[in-house]
């Protein structure tokens, strides 16, 4: 388990719980229980159940056939893109909400970017009956009015993050405030692989569903469970650590880690943590981040709003400083051209995040017989304006 | 003698003064200390702005925002720092969250806070457990008193341990919030400092977040050796400039 966290939320140096003392119970609470709750078989009966039947899962691993002829490998893509509400988000959400019945909790935070995590919470939060507050950052909230309005017909509350630069990592910062000043009746949903022990640890624990439908799917076609290479898009990276996650201690499946580069890494507007950032803290978790040599955290850019997070989780900040994943960085203009291609070539419409793990294959050579897993962690409906605008 | 034991040790309800560094303007910093001196605070914590304050309401949110935009870093706050204690002789601190502190090297940090003069630190995003295991050391041979919070959450068990490990004061948050969102003390503010009043700790307390006015400081310090005013003080400072400094001391004590 040495690519785990161990028992304080550690992955190597990064991780623990940096969190004032205001948020110690609520952390330390979770963090007692967690692992208790999910393991219990009733827990685990209600959540593969609603996987199942609710989300839709398991996702079909699909092999495309064009790729695979272009590229000249056996090219699958996980279809996350198929879950209920569009991505592999409420994989996560589904957990956490049931934690929260279990806490006790009647009142659910969350935080969104680009609003697909916004939606799950949301869905999950009607599914139980729950009250639903879901912060935003200001200038998110006018570039994704569609998952707004989603939000708000589901019934969730959505408030607006108007401190900082108004993005992702202000709406986290409005929502950790939230759970400070409201310790005792709510639960704080986040929907990355980020923030203080125990959540990377349970995020990715949730999220480890894909990974283990792609062991016994790979089985069935290929007659193995292990492929040459998992690939996935990193913002905070929920949906790479859940691709990963079977494979961690598997040395002979290549992990790449997908980054947005923006309009180029060294151009000022990126996104690519791995490069740019250094070892600091941020919402909570050690980890590697962007930020000024001062120590001021900096605002990322990335044509895909789920990806524009000036942090990694702390896990992939192991992964990466340990070298057990690759991490490579595709610019905006490489994942357009790669979405597009998707959708010419498979007729699949990737989410814009996705598409970044799809440009690999035009920058990475593969031998014809290996066997590469593209985990498609959502669809492009949400992003139909920007690809509009772009190729216009 | 640290100061602040000093200070402590004075037989009078404490007011402690909490101002952003580099807000309003980014060369306050020292008129604004030698303002508060004169007029009769007692102590004073010195905030290193941070561009993502996860504890810090609106008030606060928005002077470190002004300040870093003012120019302010961490290298510039040492700079205007540098002579302070030829004029300014009441305890001073500085607080600020763990990134920007990390980024300039918390050896680094301790050893010039020693140089300057500062007497503690109050980080509310380090923890109590890597505090003890990584940088308690540290602090000790730089002669720094780090701070420590707790709130009405807090277990009893916890105070213990947070009291053990503290060697000037405990930093009492008045309620579960972020910085500047009370409106007054109520019946449970009350029991709360009672009730940590009764644990007879070795380490007084002061209390923060919601004193705003002299009622609730004197609320405050009815069980509590003193108390902390930020938010308020700030946004007298953005109102009212720093010539309403002594007025707005003079409402309180």
């Amino acid at each position: 388990m040495k690519y785990n966290a161990n028992e304080n939320g550690f992955y190597g140096e990064f991780g623990g719980a940096f969190i004032p003392e205001m948020l110690h119970l609520n952390v330390e609470e979770l963090r007692q229980n967690y692992l208790d709750y999910m393991n219990e078989p009733e827990f685990q009966r209600e959540f593969h159940q609603l996987l199942a039947d609710y989300v839709g899962r398991p996702t079909p691993l699909y092999f495309a056939h064009r790729l695979s002829a272009k590229y000249q490998a056996k090219i699958y893509l996980k279809r996350e893109d198929l879950c209920h509400t569009g991505a592999h988000k409420i994989n996560n959400t589904i957990g956490q909400v049931l934690l929260a019945k279990r806490l006790g909790k009647t009142r659910i935070i969350a935080e969104t970017g680009a609003g697909q995590h916004g939606v799950a919470t949301a869905t999950v939060c009607a599914l139980m009956g729950l009250q639903c507050i879901v912060y935003m950052g200001e200038i998110d909230i006018r570039r994704q009015a569609p998952n707004v309005a989603r939000m708000k017909m589901l019934g969730a509350e959505v408030r607006p993050a108007v401190s900082g630069s108004k993005t992702l990592k202000d709406a986290t910062n409005e929502a950790i405030r939230d759970w400070i000043n409201n310790p005792l009746d709510t639960y704080y949903i986040i929907g990355s692989v980020v923030g203080p022990h125990p959540y990377p640890d349970m995020v990715a624990r949730f999220q480890s569903v894909i990974s283990a439908e792609i062991k016994q799917q790979l089985l069935e076609k290929e007659g193995r469970d292990t492929p040459d290479y998992v690939i996935a898009c990193v913002g905070g990276g929920s949906n790479a650590a859940g691709a990963f996650y079977h494979f961690l201690e598997e040395k002979k499946v290549g992990l790449i880690a997908v980054e947005a580069a923006g309009k180029g890494i060294h151009s000022g507007e990126s996104a690519a943590t791995s490069v740019l950032g250094k070892t600091g803290i941020i919402h909570g978790s050690k980890t590697l981040l962007m930020q000024s040599e001062d120590g001021q955290i900096t605002e990322p850019y990335s044509i895909s709003a789920g990806l524009d997070y000036p942090g990694v989780g702390p896990l992939h900040a192991h992964l990466f400083q340990s070298k057990r994943a690759e991490f490579m960085a595709v610019t905006d203009d490489q994942a357009m051209q790669a979405g597009l291609a998707l959708c010419n070539m498979e007729g699949i419409i990737p989410a814009i995040e996705s598409a970044h793990a799809l440009a690999v294959l035009e920058q990475q050579t593969f031998r014809k017989d290996d066997v590469v897993v593209i985990n498609l962690s959502g669809r492009g409906d949400k992003d139909l304006s920007t690809y509009i605008d772009y190729f216009k | 003698m640290n100061p602040i034991h000093q200070k402590l040790q004075e037989n009078k309800k404490l007011l402690s003064i909490y101002f952003t560094a580099g807000f309003p303007n980014l060369n306050d910093t020292v008129p604004i200390l030698n303002r508060l001196q004169e007029n009769g605070a007692d102590m004073v914590e010195i905030g290193l702005p941070f561009s993502d304050p996860l504890a810090d309401g609106p008030t606060i949110q928005a002077s470190s925002a002004q300040a870093l935009a003012n120019g302010m870093t961490t290298k510039l706050l040492f700079e205007q720092l540098q002579s302070i204690r030829k004029t300014i002789h009441i305890p001073l601190l500085i607080m600020g969250y763990f990134n920007p502190i990390m980024q300039f090297g918390v050896e680094t940090f301790c050893q010039k806070c020693a140089e300057i003069g500062i007497d503690g630190l109050i980080i509310p995003d380090l923890p109590l457990d890597m505090y003890e295991k990584e940088y308690k050391a540290i602090f000790e041979h730089y002669g720094l008193k780090n701070v420590f919070l707790i709130t009405p959450q807090t277990s009893d068990e916890r105070i213990l341990a947070i009291d053990a490990l503290s060697d000037s004061f405990i930093y009492m948050v008045s309620s579960a919030s972020v910085t500047g969102s009370q409106e007054g003390f109520g019946e449970s503010q009350q029991d709360y400092f009672k009730r940590i009043a009764q644990m007879k700790l070795k380490n007084p307390q002061i209390v923060g977040f919601g004193v705003h006015d002299r009622k609730t400081f004197n609320q405050a310090t009815q069980y509590a050796k003193g108390a902390i005013i930020g938010s308020a003080f700030i946004k007298n400072l953005a109102e009212n400039g720093m010539e309403n400094i002594g007025g707005f001391l003079k409402k309180i004590i």
